[in-house]
């Protein structure tokens, strides 16, 4: 006699020794729920060599498919491990069942195999160094065609969007202003504390007003803007077009004869390279305003002062340095926004990882120009 | 079969309701209504689904078929009225008790919602993983296996991702998902839309294998009066916010309810055969 695992709607199996070979008998609920205890108990049978076994179903309670699969494989590996098994007292519903196991036993693969280390990692520098190549191509691709559609416009001026293009500086500029105001007057704020603290150690607390001014106008402004921008309008670019390329709305318009450079890219695009500047200059002065208030409550100069010293501090080029580079860092978020939304392709997920790779590679490829713009201007001695 | 009297059904107690579905009744809709701010999508509808039988959800677009579906699987909130199911009220229950009876029914959704992260095996694998504690990784691999058999899809479609089937492969792969449970009630929206005719006819065959093998209740939004005519039992026509009519193709031929006259006599209807029954 052989034990039983458990009772009442719990399955259970249990195996007997009869004069002409063994029974198996399966009980209670088989269904997928119980599955994962079956699946084990079902390991540990054990049969004399050859014996002829059935099984006996009429003690089933509930079977499923999942249920009739388990039946199933087992009867199958002890057929060919070399037994006689036949079925017994089954309903026509669970022999059903079975039968829909027996005609649909064919696993397949879960997911696609991976090959060894070595060829995999041989596989994946290689398809960086492609990738690589690839996108560098594509990139000075895309740059070409959007410069070829831009010199159309002279010819046929009719093709350039000037609705969406306004509606885009309205997105981009209008919108940021809250934001980038903020975040650059409370920079005015940090600088002006941090250098009066230092400043007053030798007595120059006054010259807080030149760190104030030389910090914000030559970097912060601008860099601040372009940090914001990315984080804000070249993820919405990506998205946006990485989205309709997903719905292939991208295609639609190419049927249409329409350029996705002239509806989405080059409105982004004049929107992004004039609002940059104009966001500058107004981080410039809030970054200014955020100075001067510690100025006035930290250090008593009066905000009338503040101007005054700020007029004599500035020399030619401390704004210039800073607007300079706006509307350059404007094209260049425009550009890596566009230029992954259009590389979106397959799924939803791969908006997602285009979208971050616009955000990074923008805000990287910035703070490198910002570093080289530092380096050429103090050269140059401006 | 004579057309369903839906004024009895409206007559009937909850009580009487909730028993119901103690016994041969898989759904009962009662008085259900569902609106989005606006005037409701649906106002005082009455249903009954039947175990074991394949009921094709008919209407115009618009007229909240998947409002209607999404209501009862409770998605979509309903303002008032009550959907019993196994004997208990199901808009009224709590989240968790919700799941647990959300395992009995599978759901293929009209774009067939396949997660695009993971690929088809997984997908299958996927309520498996989250409901059953402790299923072997080699078990599920063999279960999901066998349901993407039996939804007639090739082994070599397993390892693929979503994005890299066809329209009609998604729809059968999102069927092997909805029934890796072994649910009671299988809800399809639109299941046979966007397929060849000869590519819907082999879902059709599908559908009605499925439902003969493993006694599923099916409930099928469908447009395709040729699912209608071979794989449904009854129809119950969605119109003016309420199922207005609710029986066999032979009760919809002679309804004289102008749009369901348009729709069964119409000449798509000749073509798939419906009046020379
Ligand atoms: N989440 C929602 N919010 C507002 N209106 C909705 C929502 N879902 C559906 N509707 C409206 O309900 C109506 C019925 O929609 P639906 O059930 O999708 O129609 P169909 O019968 O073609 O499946 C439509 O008018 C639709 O606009
Ligand atoms: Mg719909």
């Amino acid at each position: 006699m052989g034990q039983r695992a458990a009772i009442g709607n719990e399955p259970w199996i249990m195996q007997n020794r009869t004069d002409g070979g063994a029974t198996l008998q399966a009980g209670g609920a088989w269904i997928v729920t119980n599955s994962p205890p079956l699946f084990e108990s079902l390991k540990t049978l054990s049969f004399r060599k050859d014996e002829p076994i059935t099984v006996e179903l009429d003690r089933l309670e509930r079977l499923d498919t999942a249920g009739a699969w388990l039946l199933y494989r087992t009867v199958r590996d002890l057929r060919a491990a070399g037994h006689d098994v036949e079925y017994k007292g089954g309903t026509e519903a669970q022999m059903s069942l079975i039968d829909q196991a027996t005609t649909n036993d064919a696993l397949c693969l879960i997911e696609e195999r991976e090959p060894n280390v070595v060829v995999r990692m041989l596989e994946d520098v290689g398809a960086v160094v492609m990738r690589v190549g690839g996108q560098a191509t594509a990139s000075l691709a895309f740059v070409g065609l959007l410069m070829e559609t831009l010199w159309r416009y002279t010819k046929y001026p009719r093709r350039f969007r000037l609705t969406a293009t306004v509606k885009q500086m309205e997105l981009v500029g209008l919108n940021a202003m809250p934001i980038v105001g903020l975040i650059s007057f409370l920079i005015g704020v940090v600088i002006a504390y941090q250098g009066a603290y230092q400043l007053r150690l030798f007595g120059a607390e006054i010259f807080t007003v030149n760190l104030v001014v030389t910090a914000v106008l030559r970097e912060f402004g601008i860099l601040l803007s372009a940090i914001i921008i990315a984080g804000r309008s070249g993820s919405a670019f990506t998205a946006e077009i990485g989205s309709m390329k997903m719905n292939e709305e991208i295609d639609a318009m190419d049927t249409l004869a329409i350029s996705p450079m002239d509806t989405l890219v080059v409105p982004r695009f004049i929107a992004l390279v004039i609002m940059m500047p104009l966001l500058t200059f107004y981080a410039d002065i809030m970054g200014l305003l955020g100075g001067a208030l510690i100025g006035w409550l930290s250090l008593g100069i009066e905000p009338m002062q503040f101007l005054e010293r700020t007029h004599d501090v500035i020399l030619g080029w401390d704004l210039g340095v800073g607007l300079i580079k706006a509307p350059i860092f404007g094209a260049l978020i425009a550009l890596i926004g566009c230029y992954e939304g259009l590389a979106c392709k397959g799924s939803a997920e791969s908006v997602g990882h285009h979208t971050t790779k616009s955000v990074v590679e923008s805000i990287f490829m910035i703070i490198v120009l910002d570093a080289f713009f530092a380096i050429f201007f103090t050269t140059i001695g401006v | 079969m004579a057309a369903e009297d839906l004024e009895r059904l409206a007559q009937q107690s909850p009580e009487d309701a909730r028993q119901s579905t103690l016994k041969d009744v898989a759904i009962a809709i009662r008085g259900l209504e569902v609106g989005f701010g606006g005037p409701p999508i649906i106002k005082g509808l009455d249903l009954n689904i039947y175990r074991g039988e394949v009921i094709g959800i008919v209407g115009g677009s618009g007229t909240g078929k998947s409002v209607l579906m999404r209501t009862v699987i409770g998605l979509n909130k309903a303002q008032a009225g009550s959907v019993w199911a196994f004997g208990e009220d199901f808009l009224t229950l709590s989240f968790f008790e919700q799941r647990r009876i959300e395992k009995r029914w599978g759901v293929l959704f009209q774009q067939g919602a396949l997660f695009s992260a993971l690929t088809v095996a997984q997908n299958v694998q996927v309520p498996m993983r989250e409901h059953i504690r402790n299923m072997q990784q080699e078990l599920m691999d063999e279960i999901a296996s066998m349901k993407l058999s039996m939804v007639g899809l090739p082994p070599d479609a397993a390892p693929k991702l979503p994005s890299e089937l066809s329209g009609g492969m998604k729809k059968r792969a999102g069927i092997a998902r909805a029934i890796a449970l072994d649910p009671e009630i299988l809800f399809l929206d639109e299941p046979t839309a966007g397929l060849d005719p000869i590519g819907a006819a082999a879902f059709d065959d599908l559908i009605a294998h499925l439902r003969k093998t493993l006694g599923l209740t099916v409930v099928m939004i469908t447009h395709d009066l040729d699912s209608l005519v071979t794989v449904c039992d009854r129809i119950a026509v969605l119109a003016d916010q309420r199922v207005k009519l609710v029986g066999t193709i032979d009760d919809m031929l002679e309804s004289d309810h102008p749009w369901i006259r348009e729709y069964f006599h119409g000449p798509r209807s000749r073509a798939a055969g419906v009046g020379k029954r």
